[in-house]
């Protein structure tokens, strides 16, 4: 079986912004590995150069053409904003890069 | 536990470079200029109030789904190949996935381990002329972020109370072009990083996928920088100093991290994996996030799009569509005017290259044009805090001054101030001189005749050495001349009445 430790979930959802108990982590540790396991044996059905199926239509180049649609105003922008300011969303001070 | 040394006085270039051999990287963001953005129909566009160029999907409102624009995905090819790059057969978009207010739907949708383009390169000509290959990695397509603004008591981002975020940006295009780690370039490491950005810009500027102002981000450098000692060929570790905007400081910039990591490393010290961010004011980098968690992005492909397949006959379509790369019209341009290397490389640094092209293109002689853009055109532009090309002249302008001083109807001393007029608005050149009556003075009056007489009987002594035979001396006269003409007469024509009244043979 494969080894899904407590340490991984822990820092899965430390990237996911997601808050998890002491139990959830040890849950979900057992959880995610029998997951793996399950998704593994697909690759055992495949050989050869075929691609990892990211979508289910058997699809390529869906494009759209380069005209301009609709556009919200700035008011109907910010209707879900919690706070704005001159027409701008406005969010906690963050101390990371532009 | 014993502190490492991460921080020393930057050593002096030559120094840095007796000790170090630079390993650079580039990875430019080139914005393209389609009417639309990547995944929806909101419109591309530079300066409008912030949040009008945005819909639902531009937003990451739950729900929506976003659309390929077809014309981003052919200029990203074109890009590829006029990077000589391989263009995938099928790709995919991924998601890369992190939480900052820039990016409303936390992930940006880019591409990871399928690019539309690999494995190309770049023939970058140095200021002597000496080319250097530049390997390019990868071009692949991606979107951009929202702007965000600090606010707050210092306006940066240390300090900011709050941040305010205009998504308009948020979704138009991106071309990432990522180089191959770069050796070898040694004391030309800065030179090459320039070098490397114009050519790159000039290129998207060719192929007119990009409106390629530097200045307003449509094209943005981050320069990686290593230092490994001489002799040795493991690279050190890296910094990566984040959206170097002009030229200029990109030079500035890969020439201070050389300095800066030699510092640290020749003290004994270790190199901090981390972003740097430019000073422009002081000419230097600061410390900006370490490399962390953070940079884990669980990539994975983008469940709401469809691959991309190209075709060959596709791709060769867009091959046949390409211009002349620029750096060989730049060799044809060199051969087809005349001017020498430097006067060349003059116009070439000063951005004019395209403007004189299309002057000449109007029919005017290319020394003729250089003059005009080189000159009075860059000094008027100046005065005004603008780009030559920003001042509006056309090239019909030029073509039209210039008749008018080969009719012999205006002098290049009032050409001069007529630009300056047309600058102002006052209309075309022709116009302007009727307006104004600024056309030389012809002497069917006897005006001229009258200035001239005056002036030779104020300067007698002039007048003895032109007699004796001293013709230069008339230059003596064109001055009073002028003066008495307010500037409108022909010295041409001074020179002849001189010559009659003297009676000497011309």
């Amino acid at each position: 079986m494969s080894e899904i430790s407590r340490a991984d979930v822990e820092h899965l959802a430390k990237l996911a912004h997601i808050s998890m108990t002491e139990q959830e982590l040890q849950k979900m540790a057992q959880e995610l590995a029998v997951i793996v396991d399950s998704v593994a044996t697909v690759s055992e059905a495949v050989s050869g150069d075929i691609h990892a199926t990211s979508h289910p239509l058997p699809l390529t180049n869906v494009f759209r053409e380069d005209e301009v649609g609709h556009v919200f105003t700035a008011e109907q922008s910010l209707l879900n904003a919690p706070d704005a300011e001159a027409g701008r969303f406005k969010v906690p001070a963050i101390l990371d890069e532009e | 536990m014993t502190d490492t040394l991460t921080d020393a006085s930057p050593l002096s270039f030559e120094e840095a470079l007796e000790k170090f051999d630079p390993v650079l990287g580039f990875e430019v963001h080139v914005e393209l200029n389609t009417k639309t953005k990547m995944f929806s129909s909101a419109p591309n566009a530079f300066g409008d109030e912030p949040n009008t160029n945005v819909n639902e999907v531009c937003l990451g409102l739950p729900g929506t789904l976003p659309v390929v624009n077809g014309k981003a995905v052919e200029y990203a090819v074109k890009l590829g190949l006029a990077l000589n790059c391989e263009i995938a057969e099928y790709c995919r978009f991924a998601r890369k996935q992190y939480f900052y207010p820039d990016t409303p739907k936390n992930w940006q949708t880019s591409q990871y381990d399928e690019p539309i383009a690999f494995d190309g390169y770049l023939d970058i000509e140095l200021d002597d002329g000496e080319i250097f290959r530049v390997e390019i990695e990868r071009a692949h397509m991606e979107e951009d972020a929202g702007k965000l603004t600090h606010a707050g008591t210092s306006g940066r981002i240390q300090g900011a109370d709050y941040s305010l975020v205009d998504y308009n940006r948020s979704g138009i295009p991106l071309v990432e072009i990522v180089t191959k780690p770069i050796v070898g370039a040694g004391a030309r490491a800065p030179e090459l990083a320039r070098a490397y950005v114009s050519a790159v810009r000039d290129i998207v500027k060719g192929l007119d996928i990009s409106d390629a102002k530097m200045e307003r981000g449509n094209v943005r450098c981050d320069a990686n920088v290593s230092m490994m000692p001489k002799g040795t060929t493991t690279f050190g570790t890296r910094s990566e100093t984040k959206n170097v905007n002009s030229l200029r400081a990109v030079e500035h910039a890969v020439s201070f991290e050389m300095r800066r990591h030699a510092g640290v490393l020749a003290a004994g010290g270790t190199i901090v994996q981390e972003t740097r961010h430019w000073q422009e004011g002081t000419r230097t980098t600061s410390s900006g996030r370490p490399k962390s968690d953070a940079d884990d992005y669980r990539y994975f492909p983008e469940p709401d799009l469809v691959p991309i397949v190209t075709t060959a006959a596709w791709v060769e379509e867009l091959r046949s569509q390409l211009p002349e790369p620029p750096a060989d019209r730049k060799r044809r341009l060199l051969a087809a005017w005349g001017f020498s290397e430097q006067e060349f490389r003059d116009v070439v640094a000063a951005g004019l290259l395209d403007e004189i092209d299309e002057t000449v293109a109007a029919g005017v002689s290319p020394s003729v044009a250089r003059k005009w853009w080189m000159g009075e055109i860059s000094r008027l532009a100046n005065a005004r805090d603008l780009e030559p090309a920003a001042l509006g002249v056309e090239p019909a302008t030029i073509s039209a001054l210039n008749a008018l001083i080969e009719e012999g109807r205006i002098n290049d001393k009032i050409a001069r101030q007529v630009l300056e007029h047309v600058v102002a608005g006052e209309g075309t050149p022709e116009e302007i001189v009727t307006a104004r009556g600024l056309e030389v003075v012809s002497d069917d009056s006897g005006a001229l005749t009258a200035a001239v007489e005056k002036a030779m009987a104020e300067n007698p002594d002039v007048v003895e050495k032109i007699a004796a035979g001293k013709l230069k001396a008339i230059g003596a006269l064109i001055g009073p001349v002028m003066k008495e003409t307010r500037g409108q007469a022909d010295a041409g024509k001074v020179r002849e009445i001189v010559l009659a009244k003297l009676g000497i043979e011309g």
